[in-house]
């Protein structure tokens, strides 16, 4: 039996610029998966426990305010520290360009910049969250 | 205009037209052609005015921009005081004529740079103000006599504006003369920025405060900017904007008439903050409806019997969000017809966004461009030599009259429902911006919507430009000057001064007076609203996907 994707869509930081997670958060209801939205201003720790909570697949962290490399790091080791390794994290909004090998490696691979189409977001989740469904 | 009607071209026989549809870039259905009968109810005086005169609809100064062109004000700030501190003085060398605050996501939510949400985020997005020190960084050798300042801050508004004050008083500015603007408008961030503290009615109580002290103390300072902008980023229509704007506006005022203000006291010092999007009519047309309305609202609604309470003034920022991140230097382009729908609707003041601004905070190179820009505008079109030049276009007023309708009738639901703090506490314009942002969303997916370069015209292999990248040393300079700051001042004095904050706060005296205490003893912007905190509570919306 496979059951929907679940994901987390978490606005993190101090930002409240929740335009896109709103809207990427419709989308991939629309394309069938189940949606929890974090709502606004949420630390790590609080990130990760909803993801535990919520038996995620898949957390999406929007961050626009140049906050990525800080947060995204310690969303990865709260992961680990939880044994939810297998949880694919994505991150939309501005992220410059040089920071996207240092995510690769902490094995974020979907990051999505402003104009990307919302069905190449809906593709990469699908292509990447089946290991845990 | 009225009585002459022509009927409208028919159709030439076998013209064909594209498949559209024709609408703007809110969705707005277009005819193919305006003609006299567009217009034909419309009665010139009445309706539209000669610039100058009730109802504003051409503009409020009789002499449009051949009296005063508009300022050229460029938003900026970034990383510690003394960064910003030195851009200020680039912009002004290069000849802008008002600075514009833009203040670190801590600082805009009232954290100090060492609480666990500053993480990351000190000095990201503008600048790091913790204390009077920093805003007496933030000011060196820039004479608040002689230059208009417009901060974007918020909920923190009176911290950071009483911090000014108090370094206008140490250069010896006097606050009878000195002028400059304060966002402080915290509906439209209930509404789409989100950059709330407190709940809605101790935040209005906060900005009814900053009217009465204001229309005392310092009568030329802009006591409130009345954001569409925001709204409009966070994906509303232009109908939206208008129509939320200054519903808004209409809201401050009242509260502060429940206050016991006269309206003609302070409602002269109230002024709006539009965003210029993409289609260049739609907008015009949004910004000449916007004077008419605030007029007769004004006059009629509110019995304002000073001209000055009738006149909307209003700053115009072109679209940020109409920037990509794909081909940046065509942003340029965007920037510049943006900047160009502002100025034909009779913007005072503008700015032009840098070609960058998809990617990150600008370069200098590229803020210099954004400016040069309005220059080429000013100096080169030739644009500013006429007073409202589309005035009479059977389009750009048939246009108009419809977006003035169209407000009333989203001003007629909000009054229904008793008001626009109502209306936000329930969640009404919330839902109609996330609704409109994901039609215009789909409507880009669908590619019924052409974005140059992301969903048409792409280009493959395109080359990164440089940007500019903030480090983490901001945050740590920043945390060593808090931390001795804290070391050094007088802390009686500051405990003193926040219990005064807090009584002032769980009464009814004007907290304007005990937040100028608080700063002269280098409280922190934290600490201070920390000390509201205690008193309010902190706002908790109810997401609205």
């Amino acid at each position: 039996m496979s059951r929907k994707i679940r994901v987390v869509i978490a606005k993190p930081g101090l930002d409240g610029h929740d335009r896109g997670a709103k809207v990427i958060a419709r989308a991939l209801r629309d394309a069938g998966m189940e949606v929890i939205y974090t709502g606004l201003r949420q630390t790590p720790e609080q990130i990760v426990s909803a993801a535990l909570q919520e038996d995620a697949d898949v957390i999406g962290l929007s961050i626009l305010s140049g906050a990525h490399m800080h947060i995204c790091p310690r969303v990865v080791e709260l992961l680990k520290e939880k044994g939810l390794d297998d949880v694919q994290v994505v991150v939309g909004g501005i992220i410059p360009d040089q920071d996207v090998p240092r995510l690769n490696a902490l094995g974020i691979t979907g990051i999505f910049i402003p104009g990307t189409p919302m069905q190449a977001i809906v593709d990469f989740i699908t292509g990447h969250a089946r290991a845990r469904v | 205009m009225k009585g002459v009607v022509h009927p409208a071209e028919p159709a030439r026989a076998g013209a064909s037209e594209r498949p559209g549809p024709f609408t703007t870039i809110s969705g707005r259905p277009i005819e193919r052609l305006y003609t006299a009968a567009d217009v034909a109810g419309l009665d010139y005086a009445r309706e539209i005015g000669h610039p100058g005169e009730f109802p504003y609809v051409r503009g409020i100064h009789p002499t449009g921009y051949r009296g005063k062109l508009w300022t050229m004000r460029q938003f900026a700030g970034y990383g510690t005081p003394e960064e910003t501190n030195q851009r200020y003085k680039d912009l002004v060398a290069a000849g802008g004529t008002g600075l514009s605050v833009a203040f670190d996501l801590p600082t805009l939510m009232g954290r100090d740079p060492d609480h666990p949400l500053s993480l990351g985020e000190v000095g990201k997005c503008g600048v790091s103000i913790a204390s009077l020190a920093d805003m007496e960084r933030l000011f060196d050798g820039i004479a608040l006599a002689d230059i208009t300042t417009s901060m974007t801050i918020n909920s923190p508004a009176p911290m950071i504006f009483a911090m000014y004050l108090v370094v206008a008083e140490r250069q010896g500015a006097d606050w009878q003369t000195i002028s400059g603007t304060i966002q402080n408008d915290i509906l439209k961030e209930f509404i789409a920025q989100k950059e709330y503290i407190f709940p809605p009615r101790p935040s209005m109580r906060l900005i009814t405060d900053i009217f009465g002290f204001c229309a005392k103390e310092v009568p030329r300072w802009n006591t409130i900017s009345v954001s569409g902008y925001h709204i409009r980023e966070a994906g509303s229509t232009a109908l939206q904007e208008l129509a939320f704007t200054l519903r808004d506006g209409l809201e401050y005022v009242q509260y502060g008439v429940d206050a016991g203000l006269d309206v003609d006291d302070f409602v002269p010092r109230i002024s709006f903050f539009f965003n210029s999007h993409s289609d260049f009519f739609e907008e015009i047309a949004k910004y000449r409806a916007a004077r008419k309305l605030w007029a007769d609202a004004m006059r009629n609604r509110f019995g304002a019997r000073s001209p000055r309470s009738w006149q909307l003034r209003f700053h115009t920022q072109t679209a940020g969000v109409s920037l990509t991140a794909q081909q940046p230097y065509n942003n340029v382009v965007r920037t510049a017809l943006q900047a160009l729908a502002a100025v034909l609707g009779g913007t005072n003041s503008l700015h032009t966004n840098s070609l960058d601004e998809a990617l990150a905070l600008p370069t200098k190179e590229t803020a210099t461009i954004a400016l040069r820009t309005q220059q080429i505008l000013a100096h080169e079109s030739g644009v500013a030599n006429v007073v409202d030049p589309l005035g009479g276009s059977y389009f750009v007023e048939a246009l108009t009259r419809e977006m003035e309708e169209g407000a009333l009738r989203y001003w007629e639901t909000i009054d229904r429902m008793g008001g626009m703090v109502e209306a936000i506490e329930i969640g009404y314009p919330q839902k109609e911006i996330a609704e409109a942002s994901y039609q215009f969303q789909q409507a880009v997916e669908r590619r019924e919507k052409t974005i140059v370069g992301v969903n048409d015209f792409v280009q493959a292999d395109e080359k990164p430009i440089a940007i500019l990248y903030i480090d983490d040393t901001t945050a740590e300079r920043q945390l060593a000057r808090l931390a001795e700051l804290k070391r050094t001042r007088d802390n009686d004095r500051v405990q003193r001064a926040l219990g005064g904050l807090r009584q002032a706060a769980r009464g009814r005296d004007n907290t304007m007076p005990p937040l100028l205490e608080c700063v002269r003893a280098y409280a922190t912007v934290g600490e201070m609203c920390d000390a509201l905190r205690e008193v309010w509570g902190e706002y908790e919306e109810t997401p609205v996907i």
